[in-house]
């Protein structure tokens, strides 16, 4: 069983059109029937958006906890405002209350609390879901707006998904990731035997693009690269295939910049299925081939 | 006055529309950018500012000085985040997960532990060359947490009161968003008409209302996708206050890192009357 997740730092660059162009192929090809498709990115988890799976079943998630206080007895004291680290304790009316948005669910001020009216809550953070999708089983999750996007959430949603791969003799866990390099890059893609970066060649994704490769190569995980609207800054490009062939990264693909992309999106389906003669949708099966030799059948 | 620019999608625009945002300001009153996407952070490329300032941040973590300590284990007890362990005769603190609340030191009755800042990255500080007052964070490759990063950035230089602060937010609608809109007076919400753009938009303009945030909306790319963004935003009353439609020129001058209003002067007004509207709806 391999694991694939795609990642770019920038936002935007196209991980879950990719993603979603990548599942249609892979269901397609020798891995039908032994795909398992996760959206890692649960803080804007769009990969549904396209694959418009069949919900099969849905777990409340609990994250951590946040501090609150009892208004009738509490005294008034203010130890827990000078305590709080976060400009969590707000003082409204006379009354210390916490805000739950600023919470860190350290419970610092539980332990300080001179009248002890001060308990930790267990807070629903989002939901877990699993779904039927046509190319294969989809692991996902809703974060609610404003929680903590610990990469717990993330690691349920891979962890699941990966289980079910071994279970049932899957081969391919195709996971969508989120942008960024912070804890839901780190839990995305630890453990993924490839990272597929998405790579956009504007200064501002060559910028982040080059963040997110020293992020995978600091945890270990082999990364390959495409790269995104290639036809729309040359010398963007240009520096791109340097900056590949200097640290000895394959380019597995050039996807020109195409309506047809965003023209699938509206429709929810991947470019590959909805217009798979378009100049994107013909880049990306090429890329996919590229993939599958080198590295899924790959030593 | 505080704007915060934020998308929920990434790649919508959001360090666009906050550059250009600036530098129109900043024909009018003094401007203080910050780029609070510190996973990513891409709006010095477009403001181009000399460096001058830079201060290394991060998070306090415990420091245990074995003979004062009793390994009494209340430290480990009262840490959430079990960063902290007694095992038999050492007390051992988990830098990676801590979070720096000073909850142990409080608790501890030897009065054994001291703290220390573990560097998880920077704030770098400088000036444009049409005088907006930059600053931004830059977190570590291979650290988790950015919210203390923006949380030090928010902190580190507090503007005037009739000035500008523009802060460029990260994607997403988690922690580091929220840490970035506390105490901004007006949130731009910048989307794309699209239905990944529109799933996005109503998970920030959630946390928006949750803080109680008066807030307007970007429509860049306008002319791709559907017309899901625009039914949303009547259907809540978000106000629709810029129309920026995809034309190629535009996208091929970004991507070298022209700001918005250098290659289209022409959204210069437009952008003059969001900051008139923001300053008009604005909670302070």
């Amino acid at each position: 069983m391999k694991q694939l997740t795609v990642l770019s730092g920038k936002g935007g660059t196209g991980k879950t059109s990719v993603a979603a162009a990548l599942a249609h192929l892979a269901s397609q090809s020798s891995f039908a029937g032994r795909l398992v498709l996760a959206d890692v990115d649960v803080d804007a988890a769009n990969l549904e958006l396209v694959l418009r799976p069949r919900r099969v079943a849905v777990e409340e998630f609990r994250g951590g906890k946040i501090a609150v206080i009892d208004p009738v007895a509490c005294t008034s004291w203010g130890r827990c405002e000078e305590v709080c680290r976060f400009d969590a304790v707000l003082l409204s009316g006379g009354c210390y209350r916490v805000d739950p948005l600023a919470c860190e669910g350290c419970a610092a001020c539980v332990y300080q609390c001179p009248s002890d009216c001060i308990t930790m809550e267990d807070q629903v953070a989002g939901s877990y879901r699993l779904s039927e999708s046509r190319y294969g089983p989809l692991h996902h999750a809703e974060l609610l707006p404003a929680q903590e996007n610990s990469g717990k959430l993330v690691t349920l949603v891979k962890q699941r998904a990966r289980l079910q791969a071994l279970d049932e003799d899957g081969e391919l866990v195709l996971a969508d990731g989120p942008p960024g390099i912070g804890c839901p890059v780190i839990a995305a893609a630890s453990g993924a035997d490839l990272a597929l970066i998405v790579a956009e060649p504007t200064v501002a994704g060559i910028h982040d693009m080059r963040r997110t490769i020293e992020t995978v190569e600091h945890f270990g995980v082999q990364a390959v690269l495409c790269i995104n609207k290639a036809d729309i800054y040359p010398e963007g490009t240009a520096e791109i295939e340097r900056f590949c062939r200097e640290k000895g990264i394959e380019l597995v693909g050039r996807i020109p910049f195409d309506d047809a992309v965003s023209a699938a999106m509206v429709a929810g389906e991947p470019v590959t299925e909805f217009l798979p003669h378009s100049d994107a949708g013909r880049a990306i099966v090429e890329m996919w081939i590229r993939i599958v030799a080198s590295v899924l059948e790959g030593p | 006055m505080v704007i915060a620019v934020a998308s929920g999608k990434g790649g919508t625009g959001k360090t666009t529309v906050a550059t250009s945002l600036a530098l129109v300001a900043s024909t009018q009153r003094a401007v203080r950018f910050l780029d609070c996407d510190v996973e990513a952070p891409n709006a010095a490329l477009f403001l181009k500012p000399q460096m001058h300032g830079r201060k290394e941040v991060g998070t306090l973590l415990p420091v245990v000085q074995e003979s004062l300590c009793t390994h009494c284990g209340r430290c480990a007890e009262v840490c959430e985040f079990h960063a902290v362990a007694v095992v038999g005769k050492k007390t051992l603190v988990f830098p990676e997960l801590c979070h720096g609340c000073g909850s142990c030191i409080l608790v501890c009755p030897a009065k054994a532990i001291s703290e220390r800042l573990d560097v998880r990255g920077v704030l770098e500080a400088g000036e444009t060359a049409s005088g907006i007052d930059f600053a931004q964070g830059l977190m570590k490759v291979g650290e988790a947490m950015p919210v203390p990063i923006i949380r030090e950035l928010r902190r580190w230089n507090v503007s005037g009161r009739d000035s500008f602060e523009i802060r460029d937010s990260p994607p997403g609608a988690s922690c580091s968003v929220v840490e970035t809109l506390r105490g901004a007076d007006f949130v731009l919400l910048v989307t794309e008409p699209t239905p990944f753009g529109l799933h996005d938009l109503r998970q920030v303009a959630e946390i928006v209302r949750k803080l109680n945030i008066p807030s307007g909306v970007v429509v860049n790319r306008d002319g791709i996708g559907d017309g899901g963004v625009d039914t949303y935003c009547a259907e809540t009353g978000l106000p629709i206050l810029l129309r920026i439609p995809i034309r190629r020129r535009l996208a091929e001058a970004l991507a070298r890192g022209v700001p918005l209003v250098e290659v289209a002067p022409e959204y210069t007004s437009a952008l003059l009357g969001v900051l008139e509207f923001a300053a008009a709806t604005a909670v302070s």
